[in-house]
C-alpha cells in the first residue's frame, strides 16, 4: 500500500487555487523530491501531508487513513508522520533535550529513561549530544536544523517531511543537514518526502523528482531520468537549467 | 495626618483590608477568566471566537461603576441579595478580566505561529501545544503589560466605595466628613494606596527581569 497518496486534490485559499489536480503515489521507503520555482505550491503540497493545511476536493491518504475525511484525527496521523521545517521551529522555552523528549513523552507515554535514551541516541546520530542542555537560540542555524530532525525521529514516525530545510542556513551548514537526510534515506526504511533545491541531495539520494508549477504537477520521473534524459516538460527542463548552472 | 492616623487608625486599616483582600480575590479570578478567554480568542473554532469576542467587547466598554451597580442593584432585586463588597468585586473580576483577556491574546499571538506548528507536528493536541510551548512563551510577553493591569486593578477596587464596600476608599470617604480634615484624610490614604501598588509594581518589574 502507498505511504502517502494524493487522488484529485484541489486546494483552495479563499479564490486562490493553490493546488490543482494532484494526483501522486508515494511508496513507503521512497524518497522524493519536490522541486518547482517558490509560489508553485510544493510547501502547500507538503504541508497538507500531515494536515498543516486542509484539502478542498480529492481524497488524501497518508498511511491507510483519509486527511480529507473530518473524522480522520490528525494526531494521530502526525505521531507517524513526522515533519522539518525551513525555519526549525525549535521550542524556544524549551532546552535540546526537552525538545526532543516531549512529544514522546506527552503523546506516546514513553517511559521517563527509556525516552532520554532515545534522545541521547538521536543527539549521537545527528552529533550533537554535547549541546543536549542548550537552548535552541545558543546554537547555530546547522544545529538547531539537525536538532530538529532529531526531534522527529524521536517518535519513530513512519514518514518524514522536510520543507526547504536548508533554505535558510549558511552554505557552509548545508552539508551537515544534508549528511543527516542522506543517512536517513540510507540507512532506514523511511518514506520521505523533500521540497528542496539542493540538486546534488536529488540526484544522489531520491528515487523520484516531482516538478510542480502553478499548483500543478507538470513532471514526475525516477531521479535518473529527470537528471539524465532531460525531462519531458519544456517548463521543467528550463528550471533544471537554471538551477544547475546557478 | 498624623491626627488622622491616631483617631481613625482602625478604620483605615479596615478599608486596607478589605481593599486588599478584594483585590487578591479580583486578580486571581480575572487572571484565570482573562487568560481563559483569551485563549478561546485564538482557538479554532469560530464559535467560541465570537463568545469569547462578545465577552471581552461588553466588560471592556462598559464603566466599572456601572457593572458594579447593575450586581448592587438589580441582581439583588430580582435574584439573590448580595453585598456591596461582593457586587464590587464580581464587577472588578469581570471589568479586569476583559482587559487580561486582551493582554494575554496579544502575547499569545506574538508568539511566532512556527512554535505551534512544529508542537503540532510532532502530534500534540491544540490544547497541549498551547500548554506546553505557547502560553509559557506568551506569559513571559505579557508580563509588563500584565502589571500594568494589576496595578490598575487594585485602584480600580475604590469602586467599593460607591457600594458600601467598606474598602479604603469608603472609608476615606467617612473619615473626611466625620473629622472635616479633608486634605489631610485623602493624603492619608493616597499613602496606603501607594503602599499597596508600589510593591507590586516592584514585584512585576523583578518578574520581568528574572524571566527576561
Amino acid at each position: 500500500m502507498a505511504m502517502i497518496e494524493f487522488q484529485d486534490v484541489q486546494k483552495y485559499y479563499g479564490d486562490f487555487h493553490a493546488l490543482k489536480d494532484i494526483n501522486l503515489k508515494i511508496e513507503a521507503g521512497e524518497t522524493v523530491v519536490l522541486i518547482g520555482p517558490s509560489g508553485s505550491g510544493k510547501s502547500t503540497l507538503i504541508r497538507t501531508v500531515n494536515g498543516l493545511e486542509r484539502i478542498q476536493e480529492g481524497k488524501l491518504i497518508v498511511n491507510g487513513q483519509d486527511l480529507a475525511d473530518r473524522k480522520t484525527d490528525m494526531n494521530r496521523i502526525r505521531k507517524n508522520v513526522g515533519m522539518v521545517f525551513q525555519h526549525f521551529n525549535l521550542y524556544a522555552n524549551k532546552t535540546v533535550l526537552e525538545n526532543i523528549m516531549l512529544a514522546p513523552r506527552i503523546v506516546l507515554h514513553r517511559p521517563e529513561d527509556e525516552n532520554k535514551k532515545v534522545a541521547l541516541q538521536l543527539l549521537d546520530q545527528v552529533g550533537l549530544r554535547s549541546q543536549a542542555n542548550k537552548l535552541p537560540a545558543q546554537l547555530s542555524g546547522g544545529q538547531q536544523q539537525r536538532i530538529a530532525i532529531a526531534r522527529s525521529l524521536a517518535m519513530k514516525p513512519k514518514c518524514l517531511l522536510f520543507d526547504e530545510p536548508t533554505s535558510a542556513l549558511d552554505p557552509e551548514m548545508i552539508d551537515d543537514v544534508l549528511n543527516v537526510m542522506k543517512e536517513i534515506a540510507n540507512d532506514s526504511d523511511m518514506t520521505m518526502l523533500v521540497v528542496t533545491h539542493e540538486m546534488g541531495f536529488a540526484r544522489e539520494v531520491a528515487n523520484r523528482v516531482v516538478f510542480m508549477d502553478d499548483g500543478r504537477i507538470l513532471e514526475d520521473d525516477s531521479s535518473e531520468k529527470f537528471f539524465n534524459g532531460e525531462p519531458t516538460n519544456e517548463r521543467a527542463r528550463q528550471f533544471l537549467g537554471k538551477i544547475i548552472t546557478h | 495626618m498624623i491626627s488622622i492616623f491616631q483617631n481613625y487608625g482602625g478604620a483605615l486599616l479596615y478599608g486596607l483590608g478589605q481593599t486588599l483582600l478584594c483585590s487578591i480575590i479580583a486578580l486571581v479570578f480575572a487572571l484565570i477568566i482573562g487568560s481563559g478567554f483569551a485563549i478561546l480568542e485564538v482557538v479554532p473554532n469560530k464559535f467560541f471566537r465570537v463568545i469569547a469576542k462578545i465577552y471581552i467587547e461588553v466588560f471592556r466598554n462598559i464603566p466599572l461603576l456601572v457593572i458594579t451597580m447593575f450586581f448592587y442593584v438589580v441582581i439583588p432585586m430580582y435574584i439573590v441579595e448580595i453585598s456591596g463588597f461582593v457586587s464590587g468585586t464580581i464587577g472588578l473580576i469581570l471589568y479586569s478580566s476583559a482587559f487580561i483577556a486582551e493582554t494575554v491574546r496579544s502575547g499569545i499571538q506574538s508568539v511566532d505561529p512556527g512554535q505551534m506548528e512544529g508542537a503540532r507536528s510532532t502530534g500534540l493536541s491544540f490544547w497541549q501545544s498551547m500548554r506546553y510551548i505557547v502560553l509559557p512563551q506568551a506569559f513571559r510577553y505579557v508580563i509588563p503589560p500584565l502589571g500594568n493591569q494589576f496595578i490598575n486593578l487594585v485602584k480600580n477596587s475604590s469602586v467599593l466605595a460607591f457600594v458600601a464596600g467598606f474598602d479604603l476608599m469608603y472609608q476615606g470617604n467617612v473619615i473626611a466628613s466625620d473629622s472635616l480634615q479633608s486634605m489631610s484624610t485623602y493624603l492619608c490614604v493616597g499613602i496606603l494606596y501607594l503602599i499597596l501598588t508600589l510593591p507590586l509594581s516592584y514585584y512585576m518589574r523583578y518578574l520581568e527581569k528574572k524571566l527576561a
